[in-house]
Formats: structure tokens, sequence, C-alpha cells
């Protein structure tokens, strides 16, 4: 080994990346396609249901972290999507995603329309650490319609493990009929609906006072910042962190395009 | 090959341009990037090389426009399976930088990095011979901020992840050092042809 391959002498760039990854994932994993047997389809809202698989050798995930999904057709052309780990860590053998039926979409329609328990499809992963959360710090989650999906995947590793960590969950949603997992949300969320709203609840975007509310409470440790959903809302929600005093470097991103 | 039931996919032509995998995203352009977008004015941006070349060194917004004008016309394949064809990116092209800087015999790989402190890795042979820009417009219009904007690296050969937003130098080193998403599991080269998307492809 020459000097200039020595670990402590790697390139560390003038500018530190803000999101360092947290987890290494194992790259044999990673490469490997996996058949996945479709056991359950349940119903969320009107067009998100949530789809649970069989996987005899997943290796086991942390909560935030995807995978790809690949189906084949009779003529051999495939077509690959990457999909949010909805399930907690400890789901022995099993996954849950949750997919939204996007208009015209290949795989979401595919799900939505044919799917039924007993097929298979192919996955691979979990992938990419920079998103996972393994419970250690204190979490501000934020997403928007299916962007709620990996952080459903903290908030029960959160309460499975009843972890005392806090956690806080923003969640918005278009109104209460297209709200995911509207039953399983407890104290730790507040829900905003930016078209229609239960009797008594506001009708707006979330706002730069639903994020400093949760930046204030300041636990210790500070908070880490997980922002997912389309990519407009992920631009305003992180500008609404940063405005409210939250570090750049604490805030991860994970945005479906 | 493990055929989906009732799976036929969306009616296709076959695109002699789309590599495995991928799907044309026609006009959409997502967006993946995985930290807060940088508010960087193009007055605060600059450019450096060094490393393992005969004289590094930088350039700022004003330096860079005044390099030779070059065109980028063709195809990009991103690693999340979208692909778009026939974009128009312009800027300067790298080898405008290269002849400046005068890389060494002994330098073999480039680390690329960027003003948020995004790194990814890219043999330096992917980065001379005319196939990679520091680009700052696209379609005629200065580069978008979420895109990359004020310029960011344009390799379009590989996949997208490869193509730093917001670049803000290149450090020519004589090994291969995995950047970001290569240390979470991606290719350390990611050729969309040979569908090297994660690291053991
Ligand atoms: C890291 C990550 C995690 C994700 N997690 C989730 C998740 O948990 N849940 C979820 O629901 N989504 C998730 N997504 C989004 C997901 O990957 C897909 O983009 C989404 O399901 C749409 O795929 P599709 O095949 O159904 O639609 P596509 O076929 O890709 O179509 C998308 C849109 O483009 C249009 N379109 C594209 N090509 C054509 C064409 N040739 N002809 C006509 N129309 C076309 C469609 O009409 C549609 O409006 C995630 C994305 C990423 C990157």
């Amino acid at each position: 080994m020459t000097e200039t391959t020595a670990p402590d002498t790697a390139f560390s760039p003038p500018t530190r990346f803000a999101v360092p990854g947290r987890i290494a994932v194992s790259n044999r994993t990673a490469a490997l396609w996996q058949t996945a047997t479709l056991t359950e389809i349940r119903r969320e809202t009107p067009v998100v249901s949530t789809f649970r698989f069989a996987v005899p050798g997943w290796a086991g995930h942390l909560p935030g972290q995807h995978l790809m999904l690949r189906l084949t057709a009779g003529d051999g052309y495939t077509a690959q999507r990457h999909y949010s780990l909805a399930s907690p860590p400890d789901d022995a053998g099993h996954i849950e995603l949750t997919l939204d039926h996007v208009e015209g979409g290949e795989v979401s329609g595919w799900f939505h329309t044919e799917a039924r328990p007993g097929d298979q499809v192919e996955v691979r992963g979990p992938l990419s650490g920079f998103f996972a959360w393994p419970g250690d710090r204190p979490a501000l989650l934020i997403g928007a319609g299916s962007g709620v999906v990996p952080l459903m995947s903290m908030l029960r590793h959160h309460r499975r493990r009843a972890l005392n960590v806090p956690l806080r969950l923003l969640v918005s949603a278009r109104g209460p009929e297209e709200l995911i997992y509207a039953a399983e949300y407890g104290a730790e969320t507040t829900a905003v609906f930016t078209r229609r709203a239960p009797e008594g609840m506001p009708v707006g975007r979330l706002s730069a006072a639903h994020v400093a509310r949760v930046v204030a409470e300041r636990p210790t440790g500070g908070w880490e910042a997980y922002v997912c959903g389309s990519n407009a809302f992920a631009e305003h929600a992180s500008r609404l962190l940063v405005a409210a005093g939250q570090p750049v470097d604490r805030i991860r991103i994970e945005r479906f395009g | 090959m493990n055929v989906t039931r009732g799976f036929t996919g969306r009616p296709r032509v076959h695109h002699p341009g789309l590599p495995p995998g991928q799907y044309d995203a026609g006009d959409d352009w997502p967006v993946l990037s995985a930290e807060v977008t940088p508010d960087l004015a193009p007055a605060d941006w600059t450019f450096r090389i060094d490393g393992l070349v005969a004289e590094p060194r930088s350039w700022d917004w004003d330096e860079a426009h005044a390099l030779p004008a070059s065109v980028y016309e063709g195809d990009i394949h991103c690693v999340t399976s979208w692909s778009k064809f026939g974009v128009r990116f312009g800027g300067v092209s790298l080898d405008a930088f290269w002849d400046a800087v005068r890389p060494d015999a002994s330098a073999t790989h480039v680390v690329a990095y960027a003003h948020s402190g995004y790194t990814t890795n890219l043999p330096l042979a992917d980065l001379t011979g005319g196939r990679a820009w520091i680009a700052w417009e696209y379609d005629g219009e200065p580069l978008a901020a979420e895109h990359g904007g004020p310029a960011r690296l344009l390799v379009p050969h590989l996949y997208f992840w490869k193509s730093a937003k917001w670049i803000a130098g290149l450090r020519l080193l004589d090994h291969d050092e995995p950047g970001f998403w290569e240390q979470n599991g991606y290719h350390a080269r990611g050729n969309p042809w040979e569908e090297q998307r994660y690291s053991g492809d």
C-alpha cells in the first residue's frame, strides 16, 4: 500500500457534505434481486394501498431506507422503480410498501389494478443509508402525500421499540380522506390539510409557524430532520426548516422525483 | 426471467438511445438531491482544480465564462431509472480547464465536490476527450438552482449522480476514492449501458 491510499490521507473537500451518510449499507444485499411474494393488500385511502410481501431472504433494513422494485413483462421488458419501506425493521421475512396510484403510472398502475396475493415481483435492497434513522437522535419528520411512507417506518420503529428519544411528525395531505395511515397517528403528529379540512381545522399549506413550533422544542442533542415528498414540497419544507434555525447539515431530504 | 403475471408494460416503441432498465421521462425532469438546495449566486460561485496537476487554479464566474463556449446536445440517464432525450446544456468543455491545469501523468481518478459538500468519484478518462462539461445553461436559460445552478458538472455518458450539482471543484488523485453515493452502496463508475447501478453490479 502506498501512502496516498492510506485512509487518513483520503481527500476531504474544502466544503464538507452537509448530510453525511449515516449507515453503511451492505453492497452484497444491495446487488441481489430477490423474489417478493405478495401476501396482503390493505387500502389506505381511495388512491393509496399498502402491499405486504414475504421476502424470506430479506436482510433487514433501517427505517427510512428504500428498495428497487422490478416488474417483467412476457417479452422481457422490465420496469423498475424505487419505493420506500413502510414497515419497521422487526417484521421478520416481511416488508410492506405503500403505493400511490399515479395516474397513467406503469408500475403503480399494475399494483392498483392487477396485483393480487400470490403474485411475485422482484426487489433489491435495502438501498441508501443516508435517509435511514436508527432511532438514536431526536427525529423531526416532515412528509407530504406518499412522502409519509418512510417516516411511518420510523414512527412504527419508535413505537415498537418504545424509544424515549423525541419524535415529531408533520404530515401534509390534501384532505382528511387522503391522509395515509390516518388511524395510526398519535400525539406526536400534526396533520396539515391543504384543500379540505375537518370541522374546526384550518385549510392551508405547511407554514413557518408549524415548523418553528417543533424546532423550538430543542431536544437534547438537537433535531435530525427528515423531509420526504415531491420536489416542490421538499423545497418548501426544507426552506421553512432553515428559516426556523434548523442547521442545513441536520436536514436530510428524500425527493420522490 | 421472472415474468410478472398480468404485467405488459405501457405500449412502447423501442428507442435505441434508452439504456436497459430505463424509461423515457418525456418532459419531466425529476429532482433528486439529498441536501437543501444551496442559495448560491453566480457572483459567489468558484470552481477549482487541484491535486495531481501542474498548475492548480480557480476560476470565478467571469473567468470561467471567458473560456470557449461549448454545448452538449444529447441524452441523460438517472440511476432512479428515468432518461431524458435531446436535452441541451450550455457551458464549457472540461478540456478547456484541463489545458489550463495540465494533469499529471500519474493522475487516474478525480473527486468532484460541490459547494454543498456533496462528492462523487470518476475515472479521469471519463472527464477528457470532449465528454464532460461545466454547464450553466439549460435550453438557453440559466440552469435552475434545483438542477445545480448556477453551475454543475455534466458527464452525460454516466448515470446522472456523477454530474455533481453546484460544482465547486475537482481534485485529481492517483487512486479511486468513493464519493457520497458510492459510500452509500452505489457503483464506482455508473455506466448506464452496463447498468452499473449499485456496487457489485
Ligand atoms: C427514493 C424514492 C422512494 C419512493 N417511494 C415511494 C413510495 O413509498 N410510494 C410511492 O407511491 N412512490 C414512491 N416513489 C415514486 C415511485 O418510484 C414512482 O415514481 C411512482 O410509483 C410512479 O411510477 P409509475 O411506474 O406508477 O408511473 P410512471 O409510469 O413512471 O409514470 C409517472 C407519470 O409520468 C407519466 N408518464 C411517464 N411516461 C409515460 C408514457 N410513456 N406515456 C404516458 N405517460 C407517461 C404518467 O402518466 C405518470 O403521470 C419513490 C421514488 C423514489 C425516488
